[in-house]
């Protein structure tokens, strides 16, 4: 247990320093996603269900999408 | 391995707050503000476990409630957190769609500039 | 420069959390005050998740404050994305070229989804969810019909009007049940109803009716949200828009 607490927070931890180092706002929505999905596992190790639910419908499916119709609308005036 | 979840959590917080302030560009800004804020529920959620316990819930399959469970309490604060936080990234997103409407650009160093 | 100012700023954080880290009980300490206390006053109220019990019945002023700032946010959100006086609005032409097999597994599974997730708020109670996990689960699903192709079919399935009284609804609905358990007990959002047994679908009192309340308001603000992102993204066109 205490091997899966330590993978599970080092992998947020990098998938969360590889969201900030990732230029485009398109491939970061992408990187927000699988961040999403690591944080839910997480949350799961963590013995908190409830909580994970709420992070993978949240963080994995409505904030990626927003970002791309946002960075759509944007991109077409340049 | 006492203090390494709380050191991942503040290191979200540093390294989102590293983003926003090296940023190109107002949204990937904003997504790094989510960044920092994933920070605060990993303390959260840190803050309340307990080595073998179980998860505060006892309804499905029907269980005997005992006291050896995760703090629920915290888990409270986090779950309406997640989904408010999302909304107010909406809320900055659509900020952000305005100014590109109003002044043709998104980068923080050339929008400082637009003055009057 | 900035950067240099930002380091000296995260040096002093970094040296504070430290110096926290080092006084509280460590990760995984059994001392737990809250929990024991929180764990005691929901198997009182027969709430089986203690989670949603603490949500809606121990600190359900809390949970109020948050479903208001959502719903402004949400007008915010709404408000800002408005077609403004030079931007026309141009139906989109066709429904895209989606692959057959995106199509049939959108078609498939949305009403698996819309169903799994009405039985997640409707047992927040019992088993993990609740209002705020299934409305998020609602609210996503419905636009599955957007992913198999179709933005028209979208649109008539969720007339923008309807789910904009559906969020107004839902948030009148959780204010008027702390009302009502005011006047029936002098306590605002106290647990009034009859308790039932526990681990059944109908105990823990008023949960499950706060449960469905945030559900309907959070599935349709979600719907709400997206819709405008979409109609931004895909249907209004401005001044200098070349295609």
């Amino acid at each position: 247990m205490m091997v899966l607490i330590v993978i599970m927070l080092s992998v947020v931890g990098l998938a969360g320093t590889a969201v900030v180092l990732t230029g485009e706002p398109q491939r970061q929505a992408l990187m927000l996603s699988a961040f999403g999905v690591a944080s839910g596992l997480l949350f799961m190790v963590l013995q908190a269900p409830d909580v994970a639910l709420s992070e993978i419908g949240v963080g994995t499916a409505i904030v990626p999408l927003m970002v791309m119709l946002a960075v759509r609308k944007t991109e077409r005036r340049n | 391995m006492s203090f390494y979840p709380y050191l991942v959590a503040v290191w979200l917080l540093v390294v989102g707050a590293f983003g926003i302030v090296r940023s190109r560009n107002l949204i990937h800004a904003i997504l790094c503000l989510s960044v920092s804020q994933s920070g605060t529920y990993v303390l959260l959620l840190a803050v309340g476990y307990q080595w073998h316990a179980k998860p505060p819930v006892f309804g499905e399959p029907a269980t005997h409630p005992t006291a050896k469970v995760v703090d629920p309490v915290v888990q409270a604060m986090t779950l309406t957190d997640i989904v408010v936080s999302a909304t107010v990234t909406a809320l900055l997103l659509a900020l952000a769609t305005q100014i590109h409407k109003r002044h043709g650009t998104l980068d923080p160093d050339e929008l400082r500039q637009l003055k009057g | 420069m900035r950067t240099v100012v930002f380091l000296a700023g995260a040096a002093g954080v970094v040296v504070l959390a430290v110096v926290a880290a080092l006084h509280i009980p460590g990760f995984g300490s059994t001392f737990h005050p809250y929990r024991t206390a929180a764990v005691e006053a929901s198997v009182k109220h027969v709430a089986a998740n203690v989670v949603s019990s603490v949500n809606f019945d121990q600190r359900g002023l809390d949970t109020l404050g948050e479903e208001s700032i959502l719903l402004a946010s949400i007008l915010g959100a709404a408000i800002l994305l408005r077609p403004a006086k030079d931007e026309t609005e141009k139906r989109p032409l066709s429904a895209g070229r989606v692959l057959e097999s995106t199509r049939m597994l959108g078609y498939l599974m949305m009403p698996i989804t819309l169903v799994i997730g009405l039985d997640v708020i409707a047992h927040g109670h019992v088993t993990p969810g609740g209002g705020f996990q299934g409305g998020v689960v609602v609210g996503t699903g419905i636009h599955l019909l957007y992913v198999a192709g179709s933005y028209p079919a979208l649109e008539k399935a969720r007339p923008l009007r309807a789910v904009e009284w559906g969020e107004a609804i839902g948030a009148g609905a959780f204010a008027s049940l702390g009302v009502a358990a005011l006047v029936a007990s002098g306590a605002f959002l106290s647990n009034v109803i009859g308790t039932g047994s526990f681990g059944q679908l109908l105990s823990a009192g008023t949960v499950p009716l706060l449960n469905g309340a945030v559900g309907i308001e959070v599935a349709s603000g979600t719907a709400v949200l997206l819709g405008a992102f979409l109609k931004q993204a895909i249907m209004v066109k401005g001044p200098d828009d070349s295609r």
